[in-house]
């Protein structure tokens, strides 16, 4: 090992070396990442179409979406769909870290069951969301009838505030898990000496929770929060499989309508420009993640 | 017993809501046509039939598609965690300047979602010549596993002690051989992480795939089901929940296998 050639002691040389060993990765990252993620910024102003490389128009395709009364619902809708979302997801995500958090039997197989629909594909889930809310053959209006809550079968896609209701409740059924594991990660790291402590003090349950448990699960809740809010805000999968952006455009998001202008539709500038503008909140949101990472 | 309620009621409900879609499919993959429209029950079945799966194997190209959708999610697992186990071993160990801003920016590079660079990529893709080409798919998924793994890897790397290579080093050795010989076998863990959970999300992708393959023969599970088995208002049920059926299972038997690396990888991913 001791007479290495000068070329080989060189190119082991950490420097060298560490250059060489990201070199993959970065090929990788910079022309499929970073640079497409610039190149959809210029996109955005000028005029591309499929085919054609389009002239500089500045901010010209902003000022037409902005104007357009479907990209505002759009966005309102993005954000709607996400607040609500993610509010669901942070409630019961809790409630089932909490569920789980206790001693009983059959834990390891509810930990692993209630995970599945964070593992299975999102689309192929989806399609047997679309199946179980069939305006006919819904099993979910025939449970409810046969419990007598409701007296005929409901339309749950069909109205545009049901649809959008529908969305919320499959995307908060897509990302529970994820906060319930996260959430079950913090619970478990919390020393049980604390709630000793309060008991002796005699704190009740819940202000224990108050007290104890909310305080210390926060900084892993704004992780969990700004990460899921960055995928949820961006969401396609869903939307575009249960309502393709319907009934009449009240489900469209950013993602399903950039998808319509710019792929279906041939306009490649609007197209990336409706796919660029949740930047802004993307970027809030990214600012809170790198810090909160950073924190731990 | 009151205890026991406490908690068994509340995780029920939790368990229907949850697997509901599952039990749907594996409900109506094996209803026959006339009983999915017509049932006294729909919570069970009455008159049992394999035709859906049959006709979904020989009728359709989902044999094609999940066998496109397994190259796709293989190739681009083993290509990425190769290429993040070098880089994570390089911003961890070998500390070359700049290794802290590279680990930044990867962190970075892994909460740019898809859905902002579609429209980019297609128009490279198409210069590149690689629309429609199946492999073209591979250093796609890159560049959101790459991130990913690499990330989950720099925090495994991290709790390795540094005595072993450094008892390595005063022998002589170099540290290419370090990186192979010493890390690697240690790091199996952490490289498993990464990879079952870099097949689960290229076996998830749907947004790449739609836009960037176009013959039915170069299409992914999600991808052909979606646009080919749904003709205008006809949907097939039986046909579609026997392929999602099928499509769900090898991400949910890779999962069942290494479902403690999950819960470790998806914990440590909210701690480190």
């Amino acid at each position: 090992m001791t007479s290495r050639s000068p070329l080989l002691a060189r190119l082991d040389s950490p420097r060298v070396l560490g250059y060489l060993l990201i070199t993959p990765a970065a090929i990788i990252l910079l022309g499929l990442l970073a640079y497409p993620l610039l190149l959809g910024i210029w996109l955005s102003l000028t005029n591309a179409t499929i085919g054609k490389p389009g002239e500089f128009v500045g901010l010209q395709n902003y000022a037409t979406i902005f104007a357009d009364p479907i990209f505002r619902g759009a966005a309102l809708f993005s954000i709607f769909y996400t607040v609500c979302a993610e509010f669901g997801k942070l409630i019961l995500g809790l409630a089932l870290a909490l569920l789980l958090n206790q001693q009983f039997r059959g834990y390891r197989a509810s930990r692993a069951l209630m995970l599945l629909p964070w593992v299975a594909p999102t689309v192929l889930s989806a399609l047997a969301w679309l199946w179980l809310l069939d305006p006919q053959f819904s099993a979910i209006s025939w449970l409810l009838i046969r419990l007598h809550l409701i007296h005929s079968n409901i339309d749950f896609l069909g109205s545009g505030w049901g649809a959008r209701f529908s969305l919320i409740v499959v995307n908060i059924w897509r990302g529970l898990p994820y906060f319930a594991i996260g959430y079950l990660a913090g619970l478990q790291s919390i020393s049980k000496d604390l709630y000793e402590a309060a008991a002796i003090d005699g704190a009740d349950g819940w202000q224990a929770f108050r007290r104890i448990t909310w305080p210390l699960l926060l900084p892993i809740t704004t992780i969990l929060v700004a990460f899921s809010s960055i995928f949820t805000l961006t969401d396609f999968q869903l939307i575009w499989t249960i309502t393709h952006g319907g009934p009449t455009d009240a489900t469209q998001v950013f993602t399903t309508l950039a998808y319509q202008r710019a792929i279906s539709g041939g306009q490649l500038g609007e197209g990336a420009a409706i796919a660029v503008s949740p930047i802004v909140f993307m970027v809030v949101l990214a600012v809170f993640v790198v810090r909160s990472v950073r924190e731990k | 017993m009151l205890r026991n309620l406490k908690i068994y009621v509340p995780l029920a409900f939790f368990g229907v809501f949850l697997l509901l879609p599952f039990l749907w499919m594996l409900l109506t993959t094996f209803k026959s046509n006339q009983e999915l429209l017509n049932t006294p029950n729909p919570f069970w079945i009455f008159h049992g039939t394999f035709s859906h799966v049959t006709d979904l194997l020989t009728q359709t190209a989902f044999p094609q598609w999940f066998a496109n959708t397994l190259f796709v999610s293989v190739a681009s697992t083993v290509l990425s965690v190769f290429v993040s186990y070098i880089a994570a071993y390089a911003i961890i160990r070998l500390r070359f300047p700049g290794s802290e801003v590279v680990s930044t920016i990867i962190f970075l590079a892994y909460i740019v979602p898809p859905a902002i660079l579609f429209i980019p990529l297609a128009t490279i893709i198409i210069q590149l010549h690689w629309f429609d080409k199946l492999w073209a798919l591979v250093p796609i998924y890159a560049t959101f596993l790459v991130p990913f793994c690499t990330w989950l890897l720099i925090g495994f790397l991290k709790n390795i002690p540094r005595e072993l290579e450094e008892a390595a080093r005063v022998d002589g050795a170099s540290n290419v051989a370090i990186l192979w010989r010493i890390i690697f076998p240690i790091a199996i863990p952490g490289l498993i992480s990464a990879a079952i959970f870099s097949f689960t999300l290229s076996w998830n992708e749907y947004l790449y795939a739609l836009v960037f393959m176009s013959s039915s023969g170069n299409k992914t599970v999600s991808v052909g089901m979606t646009s080919e088995l749904i003709r205008g208002d006809v949907f097939q049920w039986g046909q579609l929940m026997a392929g999602a059926l099928i499509g769900v299972l090898p991400a949910i038997l890779v999962y069942f296998f290494f479902v403690e690396y999950y819960v470790a990888g998806l914990s440590g991913s909210v701690k480190e």
